[in-house]
């Protein structure tokens, strides 16, 4: 029995075929995603270190809650949208793998193509979602004068709400709030960016047909995983900024 | 370069449970997301309150947390097909993950430990409990706010 086990481990890890039974790009792709998993948490694990030594944090039901054309605030609306968008991309994604798996050339690049317009939906919105808190104008007091400030990396204007001349007004909140968003949503921004950039370049081999000269779409896998990750980030950013 | 290359597989049986697989997870993402929706608004309505239940708002973020989870098992089993993989590859990529027990530990820890050290100035005073501060809705009326912001 004992000798058997050895056997076959032997076997399997004796060369001539592969024990985790994917290529090796396949492998070095999870490979990676592990290690940027990593850094994604270690920036949103830092956020929440942070934003627990603190007494008071912003309330991000008040932060994010505009929507395009209109004045009404709608918390967690626009989020919503969001990742509505990026789920549906993902599925396309997948769809587009398994098209691939068929050797179906105009599925994949049809399903492709409407990754590619995911992604450019989710970056519009991001881009929406920035401006918004950037150039807002907030009330804020300041050394007993009211200034009105957007929200960015050095300026948050969600603090503790003071009674000021009979009125209620924002004092300054913790800075760190704006470069924890700005910087991990940002992060999370250039992965999409990146994604969307390799899902073009692999519409574009799809349609010049390199993949079926090739025999195989396995390049699509790996960047579906990609793709797949980083709508996997999103959830966790979702959850950090936008619903706890 | 010729079309002839191109030799599409026929679609089989297997093919048909598979994209219904794929669409079953996107439509259980969509309702675990549309859930966390409605919790999220849950606490967004409590919160308007003034003296709500801290522990109520910490329990349904509790919940969040947990269906994010689900969430995250299903985009890497169904979506980046983890779960059809070997079991060497699963494990090799599961394992090292577990460091984020001790990661998310150790690290919110410490922020607890800042804020006791924050609060009672490096140990050196009695801790005193800081005042609850809410970003009061601008429609909220002022007057119910007082008694809490003193």
């Amino acid at each position: 029995m004992q000798t058997a086990i050895a056997k076959t481990k032997t076997k399997m890890w004796a060369g001539g075929r592969s024990p985790f039974n994917v290529s090796y790009g396949k492998l070095m792709m999870w490979f990676f995603l592990m290690s940027d998993s990593f850094t994604f948490g270690a920036f949103l694990i830092s956020y929440g270190s942070i934003r627990f030594s603190l007494n008071h944090w912003v309330d991000h039901n008040y932060v994010f809650n505009e929507f395009p054309f209109t004045e009404a605030h709608l918390p967690l609306a626009f989020v919503s949208l969001m990742t509505f968008i990026l789920i549906f991309s993902s599925v396309t994604m997948v769809l587009a793998v398994h098209a691939g798996h068929k050797m179906n050339q105009k599925a994949v690049e049809k399903w492709l193509f409407l990754t590619i317009l995911g992604g450019l939906a989710f970056l519009g919105c991001q881009a929406y979602e920035w401006t918004g808190l950037i150039t807002g104008q907030h009330e804020v007091l300041v050394n007993g004068v009211i200034e009105k400030w957007g929200t960015t990396v050095s300026h948050n204007p969600w603090g503790p709400m003071v009674m000021h001349n009979g009125h209620w007004v924002a004092t300054p909140g913790p800075v760190a709030f704006g470069g924890y968003f700005f910087g991990i949503t940002g992060f999370h921004g250039f992965h999409v960016f990146t994604g969307v950039i390799v899902n073009i370049v692999m519409l574009i081999k799809t349609k010049r047909g390199d993949f079926a000269k090739r025999g195989h779409y396995e390049m699509i896998e790996k960047a579906g995983l990609y793709w797949h990750f980083v709508d996997l980030v999103w959830v966790f950013v979702f959850l950090c900024f936008y619903l706890i | 370069m010729s079309a002839e290359i191109t030799t599409q597989l026929p679609a089989t049986e297997a093919d048909a449970v598979h994209v219904k697989r794929i669409w079953k997870a996107f439509w259980v993402l969509l309702i675990l997301t549309i859930i966390e929706l409605a919790l999220g608004l849950t606490i967004y309505y409590i919160e308007m309150n003034p003296d709500y239940s801290n522990l109520l708002v910490l329990m349904i973020k509790g919940v969040i947390c947990i269906l994010t989870l689900a969430k995250a098992f299903y985009i890497i089993s169904i979506f980046m097909h983890l779960g059809d993989e070997v079991r060497q590859l699963i494990l090799t990529l599961a394992i090292p993950t577990t460091l984020f027990i001790w990661f998310i530990t150790a690290f919110i820890a410490d922020g607890a430990s800042f804020k006791n050290l924050r609060n009672t100035d490096a140990g050196s005073r009695k801790y005193i409990q800081p005042k609850e501060f809410h970003n009061v809705p601008l429609e909220a009326p002022a007057e119910k706010k007082e008694k809490k912001l003193d």
